[in-house]
């Protein structure tokens, strides 16, 4: 302790608090502060830097998402739209198809009708025609075979024969 | 390539400049032992003059090469002269009437006689006057405060130029500063606080690894194994983490065991704990400062004492064992000269985050 004493020098304690605290001061405005807040600010950067790229990369994501979405969406929709279509066409076909029948099948049945009622006249007409064709006959024949017994009694057989073909 | 042979020549050409002064300072005729002990003494101890190497000639003169430094001595007066005027304490120095003698690296007042006056301990008697000389380790504290202040302003400024990447020899300080910020301030003191404190603690860092550095160079100024450098350093300390102190640290001082117990239990255990506290305040820098100049001190010693050893032995057999051990303890002295900056700074920091302690970490003390 006592040779720590006397190394003890009174003149260097003092030149190096001063020159230390010089220093120090000294350092401090045009060394340690700009040195620490560029170095921070650098970090800060970074830091940021990093999160702008992680935000990017997640918004990128989203936005993929968002396509990916999209793109179902509207493949899903063109297929409705494709079956509703092709619903509708053989809808269509199928109506088509049942009215053309229906219509079909009532114009037969006009016809049918028309046909039953064409015949109907016709036949009636031919039947009047017939008795008026012969009555006239018969009024001509009459007048001739009833001319004689024979020929009468030939007449009415043959007539009856007829008759009865009928 | 290149640069590595250059590198390696400038290594070996620091390596062996002690030794070529350890043989220059050599006298033919005294006993080898005491002499290299009396050349170690003189190493560790400051000068008054820049002295590079001395040597003795044929007619038994001292040569010394190197610089005189001023003297400045306050004796009724200022008193400023070259320390030439010593020659190296064969002469006195006589300024304005008075006389001056240097004698075992201090200044004494004397007669024109140049007598000096002895106690019962062998102890001088004469009046010293108050020193202010800048002496060997005053003018290295100076170089190497140069030397910081122009490496870090300039990496301080590089920032500025070059969008915030650090360019020149600055560069490599970069890591160790945010090393002292990442792993030495912020852990001991806290996120919050650091701030304050980083411009000691970087400077205290850098001031001691480059003065240790220096005391292993062929200039061999042991400016860190000197008391009044590591007291001045450590007072610092002590004056910014007491200065600094929080309510709570002045609180864990006087009233250390806190609403753990009654005022009547506290006060026979305070008796004996406030004194071991208020002791604790001194004795950490004073710790401080006693192991940076021990350490130093002792790897200055054990360094020149095994190149010393080398004179001794003279032998083929001792001269390269001790030649080998010597290079050995340089290369662990160059660890040392990190360390010992490392933990001054470390323990610095340590005591600033006791005494920057804040409440919520007392209560989170007491919940354990």
């Amino acid at each position: 302790m006592e040779k720590l004493l006397e190394e003890f020098s009174l003149g260097l304690f003092f030149w190096q608090t001063i020159l230390f605290v010089g220093l120090l001061i000294l350092l401090k405005k045009y060394a340690w502060e700009p040195i620490l807040s560029a170095v921070n600010e650098r970090e800060e950067g970074i830091k940021n830097a990093l999160s702008a790229a992680e935000n990017a990369k997640k918004e990128m994501e989203n936005l993929q998402a968002d396509n990916q979405k999209l793109l179902k969406e509207a493949r899903a929709e063109r297929e409705a739209m494709l079956k509703e279509a092709r619903e509708l066409k053989n809808k269509m076909i199928d109506d088509a198809k049942g009215e053309a029948k229906q219509e079909a099948a009532k114009l037969i049945t006009m016809a049918q009708a028309a046909i039953e009622t064409e015949k109907k006249a016709a036949i009636s007409d031919l039947k009047s025609q017939v008795a008026d064709l012969s009555i006239s006959i018969a009024e001509k024949v009459l007048g001739e075979e009833l001319s004689s017994n024979a020929k009468q009694e030939k007449l009415v057989e043959s007539m009856l024969d007829d008759a009865g073909l009928n | 390539m290149r640069s590595k042979l250059t590198f390696k020549a400038v290594t070996f050409f620091f390596f062996f400049t002690p030794f070529l002064l350890m043989a220059k300072g050599e006298a033919p005729k005294t006993d080898k032992k005491s002499e290299i002990k009396a050349y170690i003494q003189h190493h560790l101890q400051d000068s008054y003059d820049f002295s590079l190497f001395s040597y003795t000639t044929a007619k038994g003169e001292h040569k010394y090469i190197g610089a005189a430094l001023p003297v400045i001595l306050w004796d009724e007066g200022l008193k400023v002269f070259a320390s030439s005027k010593f020659h190296h304490g064969e002469t006195l120095a006589e300024v304005d009437g008075n006389y001056y003698k240097l004698y075992h690296s201090k200044i004494y007042k004397t007669d024109a006689e140049g007598t000096i006056n002895y106690d019962d301990h062998n102890h001088p008697t004469n009046a010293k006057p108050l020193d202010f000389s800048i002496t060997k380790s005053v003018a290295m504290i100076m170089i190497t405060a140069l030397l910081m202040f122009f490496l870090f302003k300039g990496l301080g400024s590089s920032y500025g130029d070059n969008k915030g990447v650090a360019t020149g020899a600055g560069r490599f300080f970069e890591p160790i500063v945010l090393y002292i910020r990442d792993d030495i301030a912020i852990p001991n003191i806290g996120e919050k606080k650091y701030m304050r404190y980083m411009p000691f603690l970087l400077t205290v860092f850098f001031f001691i690894w480059f003065l240790n550095i220096f005391g292993l160079t062929p200039l061999g100024v042991n400016v860190t194994g000197n008391i009044a450098v590591t007291f001045a350093l450590a007072l610092l300390t002590f004056l910014i983490t007491n200065l600094t102190g929080t309510k709570d640290y002045w609180k864990h001082i006087f009233d250390p065991l806190g609403d753990s117990m009654p005022w009547y239990g506290k006060v026979p255990l305070y008796i004996i704990l406030i004194p071991i506290e208020v002791l604790g305040i001194f004795i950490k820098p004073f710790s401080l400062l006693i192991r940076l100049y021990a350490n130093m001190q002792a790897g200055h010693i054990v360094l020149m004492s095994l190149i010393g050893l080398m004179f001794l032995f003279k032998s083929w057999l001792g001269s390269p064992l001790s030649f080998g051990l010597a290079f050995a303890i340089s290369l662990i002295e160059i660890l040392v000269a990190l360390l010992q900056a490392y933990i001054f700074t470390m323990l610095s920091a340590l005591y600033f985050g006791f005494a920057s302690e804040e409440h919520e970490h007392h209560d989170e003390a007491h919940a354990h």
